[in-house]
């Protein structure tokens, strides 16, 4: 399946945003998700499916000032 | 009564805020804090995968995060940022800056303004990065800001109070805290927003980029503390003119 990962366009076998974090090694506790510019909440992470072309943002807290 | 600076609700003993970037390793930050004795500090949101490092492992708990919306050049972006912010569920604070100007790094007032009538309206508590503008300001706290956070100097610089007679402006007439953002470098220019009235202030680039930034850290404490201090205790005033005034009696010398 295809889809677009922060800007990518990126091959993924994940069915949900949890395993998609899994499956790109990304902790779920560090990782903010945006999918098709809705944020997603954490403990949706699991119940939210991925589908093809699905847009998203994988985010995290950099330093910054 | 404790001088404790209240935003949102929340009680900080400490008025100096500090940043999370440019430092020569993110390992220096746990030891950065405690010497800086700051509740708030900042962080961005970048996507991951682009070479930058988490950050969060390195944030003391307890400390009262407040992530800025850097990268943002309009209010909807500033909102999409903020949203994604709390969604990382570290607390409701969000530093607004919104900046088009890739030169200068001055933030967009009309469009920070619209970003937080609208993050306010959805809970948040607001920051906004602003120039020292009575206007902008103004416009702000109609939309429900928290506090206003003036730059100094341009973001980085180092300058100090570029902005000083601005901000005095700013401290005088507004009713919500004046937090000094941006430009700081020097302890000593900390100390001086902190003796005009500013409320706090915000420093990163002063500690980051300095030789030794924990010692730098403890130094903007003390900077600040002190000049909270001098202001709560009343400077005296300034003599005009050329002539000196003795402090020593002017009777009783020895001839």
């Amino acid at each position: 399946m295809q889809v677009i990962i922060n800007g990518e366009n990126v091959q993924s076998s994940a069915d949900t945003v949890a395993s998609l974090l899994r499956e790109r090694d990304l902790d779920p506790k560090r990782v903010v998700v945006e999918r098709n510019r809705a944020v997603v909440a954490r403990e949706d992470y699991d119940a939210t499916p991925l589908n093809e072309g699905d847009t998203l943002e994988l985010v995290q807290f950099v330093g910054g000032g | 009564m404790e001088d404790c600076l209240t935003v949102g609700g929340v009680n900080l003993k400490s008025r100096l805020f500090i940043g999370t970037g440019k430092y020569a390793s993110d390992d220096l930050i746990p030891a950065v804090a405690e010497a800086s004795a700051s509740e708030v500090i900042t962080v961005a949101l970048r996507r991951v995968g682009m070479g930058q490092k988490g950050v969060m492992d390195y944030i003391p708990s307890g400390m009262r995060l407040l992530p800025n919306t850097s990268g943002a050049r309009t209010a909807d972006e500033a909102v999409r940022l903020a949203r994604l912010a709390k969604a990382a569920g570290c607390g409701d604070w969000v530093k607004i800056e919104v900046i088009s100007d890739t030169r200068h790094l001055l933030p967009d007032g009309y469009e920070t303004a619209k970003a937080t009538e609208v993050l306010v309206k959805e809970g948040f508590t607001v920051l906004p990065y602003i120039n020292p503008d009575l206007y902008v300001a103004r416009a702000c706290i109609e939309a429900g800001a928290a506090v206003v956070m003036p730059l100094a100097a341009p973001i980085g610089t180092n300058r100090g109070l570029q902005t000083k007679e601005m901000i005095g402006i700013l401290i005088e007439e507004l009713d919500v805290p004046v937090v000094v953002d941006a430009g700081i470098g020097r302890p000593s220019q900390a100390c001086e927003a902190m003796e005009m009235g500013a409320a706090a202030c915000l420093v990163n680039t002063g500690i980051a980029s300095s030789d030794d930034a924990v010692a730098m850290a403890r130094a903007f404490r003390l900077a600040v503390d002190a000049g909270r201090a001098a202001y709560l205790a009343g400077a005296g005033a300034v003599r005009t003119g050329t002539e000196a005034v003795a402090s020593s009696p002017l009777t009783g010398f020895l001839r």
